[in-house]
């Protein structure tokens, strides 16, 4: 590839030259895709093997038709975004792989099968999200496309939030209106919702910045923003508080105003921000939690689970409570692939899919996953450090933070670090929406890595 | 922006290391705390799918764990269910234990800490750790025996040799079949369960030791005559008054002798002749002389009120205190709020029968491990001393007046001389009366100790017509085999 012509990069107005590198990066991508495909595979195998003494060489297949899914978006990135970080893919792949493992394991313990089998499911969502993935990537070729779209995703993003409480298609499950039915298919708005505000975020806060970082008057030493300028933290809030009072869902509630409040301080560097979202956050919990029960029965599972009677009270800990049961059986090594009883946990394949990997693969297995979740999320943050322009840079690091967020949420939830909220574990719980969602998240940084990294070589380029 | 990004970065950062802390707390630090909590229910399926170890009376399994071909690996199978229910008990998946099964429920899984040496080994040739078998002191042919002659008729029976405690034969009927329970279907469990917990006869429970105890009646005068001879202040001589009824104070009722009779045909009627003739008016006037106090501190050495476990949890007997007169004097010969198990029966038969020693009673006598390495064997034990020798003596001889020339005749055995007291108590529901014997035999060389109690109306007839007769058929096989 060599263009005789040097391009104008539309935005940045740099001289953009293309240089003709060997694509290490993506041979880098490729070693560690295939390494994260193979462990998958491994795991998928132990699992068949450790429960039921035998491999389904069907589910093998399906699972090898998911490893030709990830390859091929390997391959689109080498033509459409060739800079894009190499650790992404092979990251969120490995996470991937990991929970339709602990599911299929799940889904041996439930003797399901064929589509009633959420393991099947999830790999057909893997599929879906997968192609929705490379979309983005060959659609969105510059992403501050998204940029002119800023209001649209706003709108779009509290549609998607207010959708399950729309009459006729909204849905209650346990207790939480999350869901919504469109045509038999279920489906949870609140996560495409988190990546359409992350855009609304980075470009409102890109234009408001220096507003919201300089103006204002002055007293008692502080300088204080306008009132305007309190506007959207206040609408957020209350969006927020309007989530976790009809909704019913302290954890998604929590999930989009740390979003803005972290987006918020790192756009404009001040802590008064931090300090006036966290106090009218924390204030409006507080409220919540002696108006509502159900925020109280949260608050006293977390602080008294062992408690008979929180235990076998409606809504108390005994979720929670078998949850640390599995992970404490797990102990070091834990009880071996298909070999513990991760179905006694109600909701294993889901807001308690860590309980069930802690159980099987003991304290390694968990750190393990952390360390992924942290590897991912960092790849994320780096493209805030190393980006070329304000919008890419908030919006990178603050979809890498609603990741870091949403996994301190829910696993934080049940490992007793925070009362427990309903939220599902990127890439592990079983759902389609959850899945499609973070894979659309996994585009977005890679097409962001992309430019981020191009520019860089280019710069160095020019240079030489 | 950078500052900031990079303080949300230590943020981030701070998040996850307070995951990483709280899952080392959870998985490694406090793991075993945790998990051991009754309430995780992985303990019991592993339990279940280890081998459990054998309850065998006299060398023959009576409750034996045998592979099948599902996720527990091994059935509990019983294969004398009602013959050794009571004692043996069940294990379920999802309705508790009961019995040995629950009582020696660690050695059993071989998780006791005696065992510890075999779980180690297992772990390290990763075989599956197997329980320890318990051996119990029940005597199968006595076992067998005692069930037959219970027949078909609500009661139990308890043999015991005086000389050790060990529990020879322990029955409790209506009983039920324990295999029923074993099943691994938890809904096959929960009906079983409910069907049984729901039958009028409450076969789940042991009357032996447990269930809603019996008023002792007329036994209770053996404790009561004992207290009497060890205060020193009476005699098998001692005279009491012998009216037709006595008055009970602040009340417009009266107690009376069985039947409505005089005991005796004179003024005044002796101890020994009270006793063997089962009267109440003599024990109230006793009762009353001998105080509360006294007498329940007989009660006491004899363990009335305190927990017993033979491994079995024993309910303990009653004698109530705060008595005014009248209640006084029906306690006394062991009605208004006196209670007893039949264990606790045949234990005061037993302290007469060992010379006013007390053996503590024991259903178990080894837990022995897989490689038949005794872990554990029980060795006999002084409960405590009720009576001096002498008051022993005393007593044995009233007791055997009261087979061979009172109202006990029904236990009489050619050629051997046998110590026993009947006793009819009324249950207070209708009719209803706990039809009891207790005794030993011989009297010179005791070699069990026995109580029978039947539940049944005062239609049925009295107690030496009722419980007599089993209690000697029992007496008899054991002492001529």
């Amino acid at each position: 590839m060599t263009n005789t012509v040097p391009p104008v990069s539309p935005v940045t107005g740099r001289v953009v030259l293309r240089v003709k590198m060997p694509q290490k990066l993506r041979n880098l991508e490729l070693v560690l895709l295939i390494v994260a495909l193979g462990l998958s595979a491994l795991a998928l195998a132990l699992v068949q093997w450790g429960a039921l003494g035998t491999l389904d060489w069907s589910l093998l297949t399906y699972a090898a038709g998911l490893a030709g899914l990830t390859l091929g978006l390997h391959l689109v990135l080498r033509i459409v975004a060739r800079d894009a970080d190499p650790f992404v893919v092979p990251l969120a792949t490995m996470l991937n792989g990991l929970g339709i493992t602990i599911i299929h394991r799940l889904d041996i313990a439930a003797g399901s099968s064929g589509w009633e089998a959420a393991g099947v499911r999830q790999m057909a969502w893997t599929a879906v999200a997968l192609v929705i993935a490379i979309i983005v990537l060959i659609v969105v070729k510059n992403y501050r496309v998204l940029l002119r779209y800023r209001y649209l995703a706003m709108l779009a993003g509290v549609v998607l939030l207010t959708m399950p409480q729309w009459p006729g298609i909204g849905r209650t499950v346990n207790g939480a209106t999350l869901w919504v039915n469109i045509g038999g298919l279920n489906f949870q708005p609140g996560e495409i919702a988190k990546i359409a505000l992350a855009i609304f975020f980075a470009g409102y806060l890109m234009t408001a910045r220096e507003s919201l970082q300089k103006v204002g008057t002055t007293f008692a030493g502080i300088r204080w923003p306008r009132v305007r300028d309190l506007g959207p933290l206040l609408v957020v809030w209350a969006v927020a508080m309007g989530v976790l009072v009809f909704q019913r869902d302290l954890g998604t509630s929590l999930l989009y105003f740390g979003l803005f409040l972290a987006m918020l301080y790192i756009a404009t560097n001040r802590v008064l921000w931090l300090g006036l979202g966290g106090g009218l956050f924390v204030g409006g919990a507080i409220v919540a939690a002696t108006q509502m029960s159900y925020v109280q029965g949260r608050v006293q599972g977390w602080l008294d689970s062992f408690n008979n009677e929180v235990y076998n009270a409606v809504g108390g800990s005994y979720q929670l409570v078998q949850g640390l049961f599995g992970f404490a059986e797990g102990g070091f090594i834990g009880e071996g692939l298909g070999q513990g009883q991760p179905d006694f946990v109600p909701l294993a394949n889901s807001d308690y899919i860590v309980a069930a990997l802690g159980e099987e693969l003991g304290i390694f297995g968990v750190f393990a996953l952390l360390a992924l979740y942290l590897l991912l999320v960092s790849r994320g943050l780096r493209v805030g450090f190393t980006g070329t322009d304000d919008f890419g840079r908030l919006l990178s690091s603050g979809l890498a933070f609603v990741l870091a967020l949403q996994v301190f949420v829910v696993i934080g939830g049940i490992t007793l670090v925070i009362p427990v909220t309903g939220l599902t574990t990127p890439f592990l719980a079983a759902g389609g929406s959850s899945l499609v969602a973070n894979w659309i998240i996994v585009a977005l940084l890679l097409r962001l890595s992309d430019e981020a990294r191009a520019s860089v070589r280019l710069e160095a380029g020019v240079r030489a | 922006m950078i500052a900031p990004l990079r303080r949300v970065g230590i943020a981030i950062l701070a998040m996850f290391i307070a995951l990483f802390l709280s899952a080392s707390y959870i998985q490694v630090v406090a793991s075993e705390d945790i998990a051991d909590d009754d309430r995780n229910v992985r303990k019991l399926y592993e339990s279940f799918s280890a081998e459990r170890g054998q309850i065998l009376a006299g060398g023959i399994p009576v409750a034996t764990s045998i592979p099948v071909d599902n996720q527990f690996r091994y059935l509990r199978t019983y294969p004398y269910p009602e013959l050794y229910a009571p004692v043996v008990g069940y294990y379920t998946l999802n309705q508790g234990n009961a019995g040995i099964e629950s009582a020696l429920n660690p050695v059993l899984t071989g998780r006791a800490s005696s065992q510890i040496l075999d779980q180690l080994t297992a772990l390290v040739t990763g075989s599956t750790p197997e329980g320890a078998s318990v051996q119990l002191t029940i005597d199968p042919e006595i076992q067998q025996m005692a069930f037959d002659a219970l027949g078909d008729r609500r009661g139990a029976v308890v043999v015991m040799d005086p000389a050790t405690g060990r529990i020879l034969a322990m029955v409790s009927t209506p009983s039920y079949d324990p295999n029923r329970l074993a099943a691994h279907s938890t809904s096959a469990v929960l009906s079983a369960y409910n069907e049984l917990s729901e039958d009028p006869g409450n076969p789940l429970a042991n009357r032996a030791i447990a269930g809603d105890q019996y008023f002792p009646g007329s036994v209770f005068k053996i404790l009561m005559t004992a207290a009497a001879l060890e205060s020193g202040d009476y005699t098998a001589q001692s005279e009491f008054l012998n009216p037709a009824e006595l008055p009970l104070p602040l009340s417009d009722k009266s107690v009376k002798n069985s039947g409505g009779r005089l005991c005796g045909g004179n003024e005044t009627v002796t101890l020994e002749d009270a006793f063997r003739l089962s009267c109440n008016i003599p024990y109230a006037e006793l009762g009353l002389e001998l105080g509360e106090t006294a007498i329940g501190s007989m009660a006491d050495d004899f363990g009335f009120g305190a927990t017993l476990e033979i491994p079995l949890e024993v309910t303990p007997s009653n004698f109530p205190r705060g008595l005014d007169d009248a209640q006084l004097m029906l306690s006394s010969f062991g009605q208004f709020d006196v209670r007893v198990t039949p264990l606790q029966v045949a234990m005061m038969s037993a302290a007469v029968a060992e010379g006013g020693v007390l053996m503590k009673p024991n259903l178990v006598d080894e837990i022995i491990a897989p490689n038949l390495r005794v872990l554990q064997s029980y060795e006999p034990t002084i409960y405590s001393r009720p009576l001096r020798p002498s008051v022993a003596e005393e007593l044995t001889r009233m007791m055997v007046r009261n087979v061979s020339q009172g109202v006990a005749s029904g236990a009489a055995i050619s050629g051997i001389s046998v110590a026993g007291k009947t006793g009819t108590a009324e249950t207070g529901i209708g009719d209803g009366r706990s039809f009891w014997f207790t005794g030993f035999a011989p009297a010179d060389d005791p070699q069990l100790a026995i109580s029978v109690v039947i539940e049944g109306s005062s239609s049925e007839g009295t107690s030496n017509s009722v419980a007599s007769p089993v209690a000697r058929t029992i007496m008899e096989a054991v002492i001529e085999r």
